[in-house]
């Protein structure tokens, strides 16, 4: 533990956190223009050349807007809920590896924080910590809209993250590891070694699961505009709520680069082509999120239970055990 | 020096959480720092180099408590204060610290002589998944397959408790319907 390695990291988290935040607030303005031409609209057009500039206004909109704790909520956790969001969809970004090794002047450098031998289980469970802020944020705020939202939160919690680990499982007993590093070296041989060949039924459900788990459109219960209004965020002001969007945002980025990489090869053999294929499928998987805003609608809290427990986890279950068998004979 | 700093500020932190657990009057509070300190004490597992336990405790304890959150949000109002009705604080400290020390004791002692031993040495080159893998599937099979064994009984029936209508869906049927039905409940019940 030397101090080189010590300074290494901290760049490493300060550079992670600064692009994220900053993906985080520009993925608002992205999906406001993808939503605006798929629904034949401009979008945001005033502020800046086509708009770009409406990231700034938002932001200085959200900093310098009064920061409500309305009376009857509970406020320490009230105020601490927006925090677990944010800090912990950053938190899982720390065994993910965003780029193949590289160097520069000699010093090469692994863009990952902490390379750990159970790197994907780690973003798994500490994504799923995330939820808990949603769930206090709901919890804390006296109010009815948001209790549900809370109800909602936990229900999804319980019953996808049975569908995110089962699925997972297959792919894990293929490689072997649950290393994120792993997998993508064990697809390096090029396109014809991706693990969605082989685990065509894994990737569908995982991707469903990821839709369920950034409580993204078909999912969106949690905060379902039309019914709750903004669910847990009801009662939240400014900043606070801020954070929740850069929660969200963050986590859409960063089940995009886990699902690229255990199922789409990741950056390949680490060569520059493969490290711009991995932001190319990164960015294709965060579009589709955008897509399936524009062209689906919201299901049923009890549709989406009954797509959880009498679909997606029999298939995981068979897929799993099929996995088990061709590996075994 | 890192390993140390990291133990204090946990160790710290998991104790603060619990005490909060238990001295607070707010049920609230009181599932949140429970939630905290589990995911907190998965740290000292990191710390030893057992990374696998680690995650497996903030995965096993998130959902657990999420549960109890479940429970919480159906029995009461979480917002408010809940009344508790003490006997004597003085003998609830008196024996809750003296617990506490013996507790202390009777793990530490065996440390402290230098009596303890591992029983299965670790193997050379396999990794934290691994090595838990192989003492569960040679020396704890048993145990294991009878816990998978518990777990699915108890799988059934809740299924076979909580099932018991889960072919109808209220809001699939009409006004009419759902008055009908509610009806021959009643009549049932008298």
């Amino acid at each position: 533990m030397d101090m080189a390695y010590l300074i290494e990291t901290i760049v490493k988290i300060v550079v992670i956190m600064l692009i994220f935040s900053a993906l985080a607030g520009l993925g608002t303005y992205f999906e406001r223009k993808v939503l605006a031409f798929m629904q034949r609209r401009l979008g945001p057009m005033s502020v800046g050349p086509y708009g770009l500039l409406q990231v700034a206004a938002d932001g200085i909109k959200l900093f310098t807007k009064e920061d409500i704790i309305p009376t009857n909520v509970v406020a320490p956790i009230f105020k601490f809920a927006p925090v677990i969001t944010a800090a912990t969809a950053f938190m899982a970004a720390a065994a993910i590896p965003f780029w193949p090794q590289f160097t520069v002047f000699g010093y090469t450098v692994h863009p990952i924080v902490a390379d750990t031998e159970i790197g994907l289980l780690y973003v798994l469970a500490v994504m799923a910590i995330g939820l808990y802020g949603l769930l206090l944020g709901g919890m804390a705020s006296a109010n009815k809209f948001s209790l549900i939202s809370a109800a909602r939160t936990s229900a999804i919690f319980i019953s996808y993250e049975v569908v995110t680990g089962l699925s997972l499982l297959a792919p894990i007993m293929i490689v072997g590891s649950f290393s994120l590093i792993d997998f993508n070296n064990y697809q390096a041989g090029g396109i014809t070694h991706w693990l969605v060949w082989t685990q065509p039924v894994a990737f569908i459900l995982f991707w469903i699961a990821a839709f369920a788990e950034t409580g993204r459109t078909p999912f969106h219960l949690i905060a379902n505009d039309h019914e709750i209004i903004d669910g847990f965020g009801t009662e939240y002001s400014g900043m606070r709520w801020g954070l929740f969007f850069i929660g969200e945002y963050a986590n859409m980025f960063f089940i995009s680069f886990v699902i690229a990489l255990v199922f789409l090869g990741g950056f390949g053999d680490g060569g520059l082509m493969g490290a711009l294929a991995l932001i190319a499928k990164v960015s294709f998987f965060f579009f589709f999120f955008l897509w399936t805003r524009a062209a689906w609608p919201d299901v049923r809290p009890d549709q989406l239970m009954w797509l959880c427990w009498k679909v997606l986890m029999p298939l995981a279950v068979i897929n799993v055990v099929v996995t088990g068998l061709v590996m075994m004979f | 020096m890192f390993e140390a700093i990291a133990f204090y500020l946990f160790a710290i932190l998991t104790i603060v959480m619990f005490t909060i657990t238990v001295m607070t009057k707010q049920a609230l509070f009181a599932l949140t720092a429970l939630a905290a300190g589990m995911i907190f004490v998965s740290a000292f597992f990191f710390i030893l180099g057992a990374d696998f336990l680690g995650v497996v405790q903030i995965i096993v304890y998130t959902g657990a408590v999420m549960a109890l959150y479940a429970f919480g949000m159906m029995f009461f109002d979480t917002t408010r204060e809940v009344k508790e009705r003490n006997g004597s604080s003085l003998i609830v400290m008196g024996l809750s610290t003296l617990s506490a020390v013996f507790t202390v004791v009777i793990f530490s002692a065996p440390v402290v002589s230098s009596k303890i031993e591992s029983i299965y040495p670790t193997i050379e080159g396999a990794t934290n998944s691994q090595s838990v893998g192989m003492v569960l599937f040679t020396k704890y099979l048993v145990p294991f397959e009878l816990a998978a064994v518990m777990l699915l009984v108890a799988m059934v029936a809740g299924i076979v408790l909580a099932g018991k209508k889960m072919d109808r869906s209220l809001t699939l049927m009409a006004e009419e319907e759902i008055l009908l039905s509610q009806e021959a409940n009643k009549k049932v019940i008298l």
